[in-house]
């Protein structure tokens, strides 16, 4: 029973933390935009908090850069379990066109495991709802 | 009794990963430091190895919101480097897309502004009319955020009848929302009250300091590339240069609201008054050895890219100022003897943009603050710091 209800609020709420690792701006803004009224992923459920103790899903932008990377790993060790990760744009994916810079060490998927990707430079909202809704799926399946 | 408050790099107060360490005394901000260098991703290092072409879109994407302007300021250098003379119907395209561009960016950061302010509805329906431009955008350019529109020579998309009408149908609503918000935005007791009088920069600090943009025009200094340096087709439109003598956060918003409707009429001149002929001419695949600064007023501020040619289809040098840089030590001097509170508001203020100006700045920005925090205190602090991230790494590294 209790798991049941856990695992209804945990579909009906998951609340997302923004997190740019090195991204161009281009990606987090779509992330934005995604929550505002246009695409309003607010319907399912979906909040922006600002830390990561509150957050169920890490949206990540950008490349992992070499700075970024043990603050990534702190980030998502403290978020609390379940917890998943959603790689936003080419850059979260692979590297995009920062793959062989000195500084980037490539895919968030270097650093820390992945759940969703979400492809696009930079992703369309709609992408982001789309990869939101199949971790949903994941989730109730 | 001094406190020292580290902020970021993820924090809520911050969009993006920068690192704040602030000495406060109560609630009072008595010295600010930034720490640099999260988001540094060697992009100046990684241009040297790609052709021109290549670079345009190694260039857009320095920064997400201002895509353009870097494009442009590069393409503009290029072009000078390869003594190439765009055709007139391909700049009046450029000038569009870029200011184009500065609505979205002013109503993006009128948005955020009214966030970190506490007005999120205010927030809501700016971003709401913002994506009208972003239509505009996406059916001139294909893309709603990397326009991809800029190339050597030119631009790669030419305009019809039928977008021109779409973007002037569009472009009445955009007006008619945007005296609203100056409505808003200067009479509601509320969030005038609370933008009134914070992070304040007087014109002497501002120019000393080196501010660009709104931020040094809200000081009560009238300086745009686009008036003193015109590029482009700015020399023929005409337009104010628009400011504020406050030197506050309010100021910065009223500028910026000031700015869309300078953006609406030249956006209006221009496709009123579009040329015919081609849009952009054929470019070399190399430039000869020569070097170049190109200037451009984005929407945070002055740009200002450096190139450098060898004779190769390649750049020997790609350096880029981007605004946000040289803003940063105005920032700090607004942040001194502010409240802590004020922090997020005084920082959206100057619209920061720190993927931009993460280019090849940190050696230098690094170098300076580490000898600020040359105190054995800190020192410990930061070893303590390193050594609690190598043991987390440890444990994380176990799991993959
Ligand atoms: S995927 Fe493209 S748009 Fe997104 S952060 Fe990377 S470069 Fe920018």
């Amino acid at each position: 029973m209790l798991t049941k209800l856990t695992h209804w609020s945990r579909l009906k709420s998951p609340w997302i933390l923004h997190l740019n690792t090195g991204a161009c701006n281009a990606c987090d803004i779509e992330v934005v935009a995604a929550l505002t009224p246009r695409f309003d992923v607010e319907r399912f459920g979906i909040l922006l908090k600002a830390t990561p103790r509150h957050a169920d899903v890490i949206v990540c932008t950008g490349p992992a850069t070499r700075q970024m990377k043990d603050r990534l790993i702190r980030i998502y060790e403290q978020t609390p379990d379940p917890k998943f990760v959603i790689a936003v744009g080419a850059c979260a994916m692979s590297g995009c066109v920062y793959r062989g810079a000195y500084n980037v060490i490539g895919g968030i998927d270097q650093v820390i495991p992945v759940d969703v990707y979400v492809p696009g430079c930079p992703v369309r909202p709609d992408a982001v709802i789309d990869g939101v809704v199949k971790l949903l799926n994941k989730l109730k399946g | 009794m001094k406190f020292q408050i580290p902020i970021g790099p993820q924090h809520p107060a911050l969009k993006e990963p920068i690192s704040l360490r602030m000495t406060v005394e109560g609630e009072i901000i008595r010295d600010a430091d930034l720490r640099l260098g999260y988001n540094h991703r060697g992009l100046e290092k990684l241009a040297e190895q790609k052709t021109w072409i290549q670079n345009i879109y190694l260039t857009e994407r320095i920064c997400g919101i201002c895509s353009h302007s870097h494009t442009t300021c590069y393409v503009q250098g290029v072009e000078k480097l390869m003594e190439l003379e765009p055709p007139r119907r391909g700049l009046y395209i450029r000038t569009l897309v870029a200011e184009l561009e500065r609505v979205h960016s002013h109503l993006l950061w009128l948005g955020v502004a009214g966030h970190e302010a506490g007005f999120d509805s205010f927030f809501m329906y700016t971003w709401r009319d913002r994506e009208i431009v972003m239509d505009i955008l996406e059916t001139i350019s294909g893309n709603r955020v990397h326009y991809g529109i800029n190339t050597i020579g030119g631009v790669r998309r030419d305009l019809d009848e039928q977008q021109v009408k779409h973007i002037l149908d569009s472009l009445a609503i955009l007006r008619q929302r945007s005296e609203y918000y100056q409505h808003l935005g200067t009479n509601e007791p509320s969030f005038v009250a609370r933008l009134a009088g914070v992070g304040y920069l007087s014109r002497e600090d501002a120019i000393a300091l080196c501010a660009v943009g709104p931020t040094l025009r809200a000081s009560g200094v009238p300086m745009d590339v686009r008036k003193d340096d015109p590029y482009a087709v700015y020399a023929e439109v005409p337009f104010e240069v628009c400011t504020a003598d406050t030197c506050d956060v309010l100021g910065r918003t009223v500028v910026r609201i000031k700015e869309l409707f300078q953006c609406y009429n030249i956006i209006e001149y221009l496709l009123k008054n579009l040329p015919s002929g081609p849009v952009a001419v054929r470019a070399p695949r190399r430039a000869k050895p020569n070097e170049v600064v190109s200037r451009y007023e984005a929407p945070r501020g002055e740009n200002i890219h450096y190139i450098k040619s060898n004779g190769t289809d390649k750049p020997e040098r790609l350096k880029v100022r981007a605004p946000t840089l040289g803003n940063y030590a105005a920032t700090l001097k607004m942040l001194k003897n502010g409240f802590i509170a004020d922090v997020p508001l005084i920082f959206a203020a100057i619209d920061p943009c720190i993927c931009c100006a993460e280019r090849a700045v940190s050696l230098v920005d690094a170098r300076s603050g580490q000898e600020k925090i040359i105190s054995m205190n800190a020192l410990k602090q930061l070893s303590r710091q390193v050594a609690a991230g190598n043991a987390r790494k440890r444990e994380a590294e176990w799991p993959l």
